[in-house]
């Protein structure tokens, strides 16, 4: 690690990951962006403009709540909640879509499109393209469509035109293939809205400096209210934005340790699982290189997880680096674990978390009582519950 | 000089067109693909481009998608691709064979083992979709020490100092994307391609393959008159796509179609 952490270089390297790996017709485009993108994030009037949507929009800062029921049920560290779930469209989402909406806008695009899993991120997507009246096209696996009817509604409610993907495994990666093909078509008036911080240079560098309000917010909210940094971040991982958006602000300082936690669905050792950093192996896919399930061909593997927006076989390229160096550990939770720790923060606190953030939950609740009761965990609640009630009702044989 | 520069000066003595047809490796099945690149020979095609099934053909139209998951569905690999090359390479040490697919099966397999393998298998050109010359520096070097060209794309978005970038990275030849889009859409806009390789002429002396959009006889004629070469893949794998319960049909349509165009482009 050096001292002061300033990566990616100016290529959109990450030591051997990230970079720009597609095809020559996106190359024009992605450039196009990233000049975009280096100026106006040097722009006082474009940075007024986003905090104040942040503000008035968004509705934050979002707290960061002292879960003391929970911290003492636990019996170690007190636990802090970075309280995402209470932003407008209930997610971390809504801080990216604004920011490259705003970009898109300054841009002159006319044409949104996104791709999403649970349907969070195109939620959030068709929320920001309504209220600039941008055309808004999401794609989304058919298998998606089908295990997330409500928020397929709640985008059509809001314009976006919602197209189900149908080739390969019909899931999150075969929607940005899919959306990657769109904008390769469109390229002169469409603005690619990518959700997480995956996908070729700048992407996975721009969804971060969108996303480091949370760990801004969360390190001045610590220090105000405890007079000191945390011990430990935990945030949930599966391209990887909410968890670098908590951790960046942090990378410097070396006392507070990282954990990102994957999903290991039914388990790492099944196969069955989304967890790219904890068991996969380093690849190229959707423009970056990074961790990735794979076969030993180099085939794409279909992934597993209960939490649709950890349904994914690559991660952020950043997070494969803050792996490789140390700076941060990642591990993984079982989708029982998961429900486990959604059970837990709903009864103890009477907040109901997004299976994603479970994840991060749970792996709290075996952090925690490790860890001495003067010390100081802040989970990154990267999104709130509503979403997951039918699935949850499912799996569990509740007939609602 | 290599086997593709070779075919390029000798077209260009008889003023001819390369024509190249694209195949999908395992498409519909591994036993179809060896004697399918024997017969478009025999039709004379001048070099064929082998596409080497994946996971996520992220600049692939529904066509070649398709023909990438029947493919995968056979457990079609990057080994295995070599390995029909090496069973064609015992017929045919003559046709230029260049494969084109995306980065992460060769990254699975290693760099070097790759450029290895393509050597020994007498490939003459890797075209990596994915694999932009900005990230190409290692790649790039192991194939041209083993006598194998770099093939890169160029788009209609090119600008001049991409053309250089191609032009000083590439070997072989560049294959030109004539519009924007995926594999197997939309239709050629002749006026513009034509704009657009005068740029590229004046920025390389490389041969110009020019591919997508070349449906039939009459845009392969088109598009001859254009570049160096015309490249045909969606149009081919159609004929699979309508004829998956009897691949000798649809062997003898690709084999009339190619018919079609060399006799069109050679008027």
């Amino acid at each position: 690690m050096t001292q002061h952490y300033n990566l990616p270089d100016e290529r959109g390297h990450f030591g051997p990951y990230g970079g720009k790996f597609v095809a020559e017709t996106l190359m024009g485009p992605i450039q196009e962006l990233e000049e975009a993108y280096l100026r106006y994030m040097q722009d006082p009037e474009f940075l007024t403009e986003l905090d104040a949507d942040l503000q008035h929009y968004v509705g934050r800062p979002s707290p960061l709540y002292h879960a003391e029921r929970w911290s003492r049920h636990l019996g170690g560290a007190q636990l802090y909640l970075k309280r995402e779930d209470l932003n407008h469209t209930g997610a971390h989402k809504v801080n990216n879509t604004i920011g490259q909406a705003l970009l898109a806008k300054r841009m002159g695009k006319t044409r949104i499109i996104a791709e999403t899993g649970a349907g969070q991120h195109g939620v959030a997507t068709a929320t920001v393209a309504a209220r600039l009246g941008l055309e808004c096209v999401v794609y989304m696996g058919a298998v998606d469509v089908a295990r997330q009817s409500l928020n397929v509604y709640r985008m059509k409610l809001l314009g976006a035109k919602v197209v189900a993907v149908e080739s390969g495994s019909k899931t999150l990666k075969d929607a940005l293939n899919e959306a990657l093909r769109d904008w390769v078509t469109n390229v002169d008036n469409t603005f690619y809205i990518i959700g997480t911080v995956a996908g070729p240079h700048p992407y996975p560098a721009m969804v971060r400096d969108f996303q480091t309000v949370i760990g801004r917010e969360a390190k001045e909210q610590c220090l105000t209210m405890t007079g000191r940094l945390p011990d430990a971040l935990v945030a949930c991982v599966g391209g990887g934005s909410n968890a670098i958006g908590l951790f960046y602000p942090f990378i410097d300082d070396a006392s507070v340790k990282m954990y990102g936690v994957e999903a290991a669905g039914d388990g790492v050792e099944t196969g069955r699982h989304s967890a790219p950093l904890c068991a996969g192996r380093p690849g190229v896919l959707h423009g970056n290189r990074t961790y990735l399930i794979e076969d030993d061909d180099g085939e794409i593997i279909e992934t597993h997880s209960i939490s649709a927006g950890l349904d994914y076989p690559g991660v952020g390229p950043e997070h494969a680096w803050l792996k490789d160096s140390g700076r941060a550990e990642y591990v993984n939770i079982t989708d029982d674990e998961a429900l486990k720790g959604f059970h837990d923060l709903t009864e103890m606190e009477g907040i109901i978390p997004a299976l994603e953030s479970s994840h991060a939950i749970a792996y709290t609740t075996k952090l925690a009582p490790t860890m001495p009761k003067d010390s100081i965990i802040i989970i990154n609640l990267s999104g709130r519950g509503d979403k997951d009630i039918m699935t949850l009702a499912q799996r569990e044989g509740i007939e609602l | 000089m290599s086997r593709l520069a070779a075919k390029f000066e000798e077209l260009s003595k008889s003023g001819r067109k390369a024509l190249i047809p694209f195949l999908t490796a395992g498409d519909p099945h591994p036993d179809f693909t060896v004697p399918m690149m024997h017969a478009m020979v025999e039709v004379g095609v001048d070099i064929i481009e082998l596409g080497v099934p994946f996971s996520d053909p992220m600049a692939d139209g529904p066509v070649i998608q398709k023909a990438s998951e029947r493919a995968l569905a056979h457990k079609m690999s990057l080994r295995k691709v070599l390995n029909a090359v090496a069973e064609f390479r015992r017929k045919d040490d003559q046709t230029p064979v260049v494969l084109m697919g995306y980065l992460n099966p060769i990254e699975a397999m290693g760099y070097e083992d790759f450029a290895n393998a393509a050597q020994r298998v007498e490939i003459d050109g890797v075209l990596t979709v994915d694999l932009p010359p900005e990230e190409a520096d290692f790649c790039v070097s192991l194939l041209k020490e083993r006598g194998i060209d770099p093939i890169f794309l160029l788009a209609p978005n090119s600008n001049e100092e991409r053309i250089r970038k191609m032009d000083a990275a590439g070997s072989g030849y560049i294959y030109y994307v004539s519009l924007k889009g995926v594999t197997g859409a939309g239709h050629l806009n002749t006026a513009d391609v034509e704009e657009r390789l005068k740029l590229i002429r004046a920025n390389t002396q490389l041969p110009i393959g020019i591919g997508f959009g070349v449906k039939d006889a009459e845009t392969a004629k088109t598009v001859a008159h254009l570049g160096d070469g015309v490249v045909v893949g969606s149009a081919l794998i159609s004929k699979i796509e309508a004829n998956l319960d009897n691949p000798e049909q649809a062997c003898s349509e690709i084999v009339d179609l190619l018919k079609a165009m060399r006799a069109a482009m050679d008027e």
